[in-house]
C-alpha cells in the first residue's frame, strides 16, 4: 500500500487491525463497484493514519487552516507533473515503503534513519504556518513535525558544517515528472546551518494530525516558514552537512529569479512579477505580504547587516 | 448574405462560447482547483490565443483549399478572440485585482509581461471597432487592410504576454508560438509567390 505507517504503539487514535481492516474493506468496495464513482483519490483520504499525540507549539499561528482538499490537491512537485492538480492525481506511484534517509557530510556520526527510528527518537509537534509560494498565493498549513535541529544535533555536525543540503528521491519510475527535464533532477535544496538549526525549521511527516499524503511530500519533508515554499524540499532521501553553500533545484535552473535565500519579502519582486501581494487561498481579496512571511520578529536577525536585495 | 452562411454563423457562434460556458458551470461545481481566479485567468487567456490562431488560419485555409464560404467566418473569430480577451482583461480587473487601480497600474508599468498584454488589448479593441462595415467602408479598402494586419503584431505580443508568465514549464506558449509562426509564414510565403 501507499503509505506506511510509522508505529507509535499505545498512543493511536486509531488501532492497527481496526484501520487495515477499514482499507481491506474500502479495497472490496472499490472492487465490487466497478465504474463507480469512488476515485481512488478518495480512498487515501479515508485511510489517512492519524499521528498523535502531537505537542501544540507557540509558533503556531491561530489563523484557521486552509481546507485539507486544498492543501492536499493544490500543490507544485513537478516531480508528479508541472500543473497544480498532477501531483494529487499521479502520486500514488510513489512508494513509502521501508523509506530511509541519510543524514551526513560534515558530521561526527552519519546515520541512516528509517521513518520508525525517526518517530521513535524525536517527539511528533502540531506547527500551524502559513505558507507562501513564490506564485504569491498561500496557504495556512497545520503541519506535523519535529525540529530539524534535533535531528542535526544527534549527528553532531563538525566545525567546518556551514550549511545544509537536502535531497528528494531520484526515480522517475516513481516520480514520472522526472523523465522532463524541466528542472535539474534529484530536487536539492539548502540552507545555511543557522536557518536549519532555527526552531521554526521543521521536517514535517504529517498534515491536519495525519500522515502525509504523497502529493505534500510523504514521508517526510522539510518546512521553512518564512521562505517561498519551494525553498521546503519534498520526500528527501538525504541530508548533508557541507562547507560550503550548496546548488539548489530553482536556482540552476534560473539564478536571476530564484536565489539561495527566498526569504518572503513583498519589498523584493520576482523579476516577472510582484510579491507586494498574495491571495490566501479561499479568500477572494489578495492580502499584503508581509516580511519574512510575518516570522520577522523569530528570523530577522538572521539576516542583520545583509543586503536583502542583494541576497534575495 | 444567404441563409447557409447565416447558420453557420451561429453554430460557430454557439461552439465559440462552450468554452465560457462550461468554465461558469464548473466554477458553480467547484472544479476550478483551489485558486479558481488564477484558473479562470489562465483558461480565458488560453481561449483568447486559441481564436486568435484560428482567425488568423481563416485566410490561409481560404487560399489552400480554396474554401470561399470560411471567409466570412473570419470577422466572426476576430471578435471572438476579441470577446475572450475582453473576459480575460475583466478578470484581472475584477476578480485578480477588485478594481485596485494604484496596483494595476504599477504592474502595467514594471511588468513586461502585462504591458505587453495590455498593449495587445488596446490594438485588438481598435481592429474590433474598424471591422464594422460602415467603418471598413469608410476607411477604403487598403487602409483597412494595412490597419487589421495589426494582428500579425496582436499574435506575438498575446504569445510573449503568455510566454512571460509561466514560471518554468513553457511547452504551451511554445506550441502557440509554432502555429502562429506556420501562419504567419504562410503568408509570407504566399507573398513571395506572387
Amino acid at each position: 500500500m501507499k503509505y506506511l505507517i510509522p508505529k507509535i504503539k499505545e498512543n493511536e487514535v486509531t488501532s492497527r487491525d481496526l484501520f487495515e481492516n477499514r482499507r481491506e474493506w474500502l479495497k472490496m468496495m472499490g472492487a465490487l463497484s466497478l465504474g463507480s464513482t469512488i476515485a481512488p483519490a478518495t480512498l487515501w483520504a479515508a485511510a489517512g493514519r492519524k499521528l498523535g499525540p502531537l505537542e501544540k507549539s507557540l509558533y503556531s499561528t491561530t489563523e484557521e487552516a486552509t481546507a485539507f482538499k486544498d492543501v492536499t490537491r493544490y500543490n507544485n512537485f513537478y516531480e508528479f507533473g508541472t500543473g497544480k492538480e498532477d501531483p494529487v492525481k499521479f502520486a500514488d506511484s510513489l512508494k513509502t515503503d521501508g523509506w530511509k534517509i541519510s543524514v551526513g557530510g560534515e558530521v561526527a556520526k552519519p546515520t541512516v534513519f528509517d521513518m520508525d527510528q525517526l518517530l521513535k527518537k524525536f517527539p511528533l509537534e502540531e506547527r500551524i504556518y502559513r505558507l507562501r509560494c513564490v506564485e504569491a498565493w498561500s496557504m495556512v498549513i497545520p503541519w506535523v513535525g519535529f525540529p530539524l535541529h534535533k535531528l542535526i544535533r544527534a549527528v553532531q555536525p563538525t566545525g567546518s558544517a556551514k550549511y545544509v543540503e537536502f535531497v528528494t528521491l531520484h526515480d522517475p519510475e516513481q516520480m514520472p515528472g522526472q523523465r522532463s527535464p524541466i528542472l535539474e533532477w534529484p530536487y536539492r535544496e539548502g540552507l545555511r546551518l543557522d536557518e536549519a538549526l532555527h526552531p521554526l525549521t521543521i521536517l514535517s511527516v504529517g498534515v491536519f494530525g495525519e500522515v502525509l499524503p504523497n502529493q505534500n511530500g510523504a514521508p517526510i519533508r522539510l518546512v521553512v516558514p518564512w521562505k517561498y515554499g519551494f525553498k521546503s524540499a519534498k520526500s528527501i532521501v538525504q541530508i548533508n552537512l557541507t562547507e560550503t553553500q550548496p546548488k539548489t533545484a530553482w536556482n540552476l535552473a534560473n539564478s536571476r529569479e530564484y536565489g539561495f535565500y527566498s526569504n518572503v519579502n513583498p519589498a523584493v519582486n520576482h523579476p516577472r512579477w510582484s510579491q507586494r501581494k498574495e491571495r490566501r487561498i479561499g479568500e477572494f481579496r489578495k492580502r499584503e505580504t508581509l516580511p519574512f512571511n510575518g516570522y520577522g520578529e523569530w528570523v530577522a536577525s538572521l539576516y542583520s547587516g545583509m543586503d536583502l536585495e542583494k541576497f534575495f | 448574405m444567404d441563409k447557409r452562411a447565416v447558420n453557420l454563423k451561429n453554430c460557430v457562434l454557439v461552439a465559440a462560447l462552450l468554452p465560457l460556458v462550461f468554465l461558469v458551470v464548473r466554477s458553480y461545481l467547484g472544479e476550478l482547483t483551489a485558486n479558481p481566479i488564477e484558473y479562470v485567468s489562465q483558461a480565458t487567456g488560453w481561449w483568447t490565443l486559441c481564436f486568435l490562431s484560428i482567425t488568423l488560419a481563416i485566410t490561409p485555409i481560404r487560399k489552400l483549399f480554396k474554401f470561399q464560404w470560411i471567409f466570412p467566418l473570419r470577422r466572426l473569430f476576430g471578435l471572438i478572440a476579441f470577446f475572450y480577451a475582453c473576459v480575460h482583461l475583466a478578470t484581472w480587473v475584477v476578480l485578480d485585482q477588485f478594481f485596485d487601480f494604484e496596483s494595476m497600474l504599477l504592474d502595467i508599468k514594471d511588468r513586461p509581461y502585462i504591458t505587453i498584454g495590455m498593449s495587445a488589448f488596446v490594438i485588438t479593441s481598435i481592429l474590433a471597432y474598424t471591422s464594422r462595415k460602415s467603418i471598413r467602408l469608410a476607411l477604403g479598402p487598403q487602409r483597412w487592410v494595412h490597419i487589421h494586419r495589426l494582428i500579425y503584431v496582436i499574435a506575438i505580443l498575446g504569445v510573449t504576454h503568455f510566454y512571460l508568465i509561466v514560471k518554468r514549464d513553457t511547452t504551451e506558449p511554445l506550441v502557440f508560438a509554432a502555429i502562429i509562426a506556420v501562419l504567419l509564414a504562410a503568408r509570407f510565403i504566399a507573398r513571395q509567390k506572387k
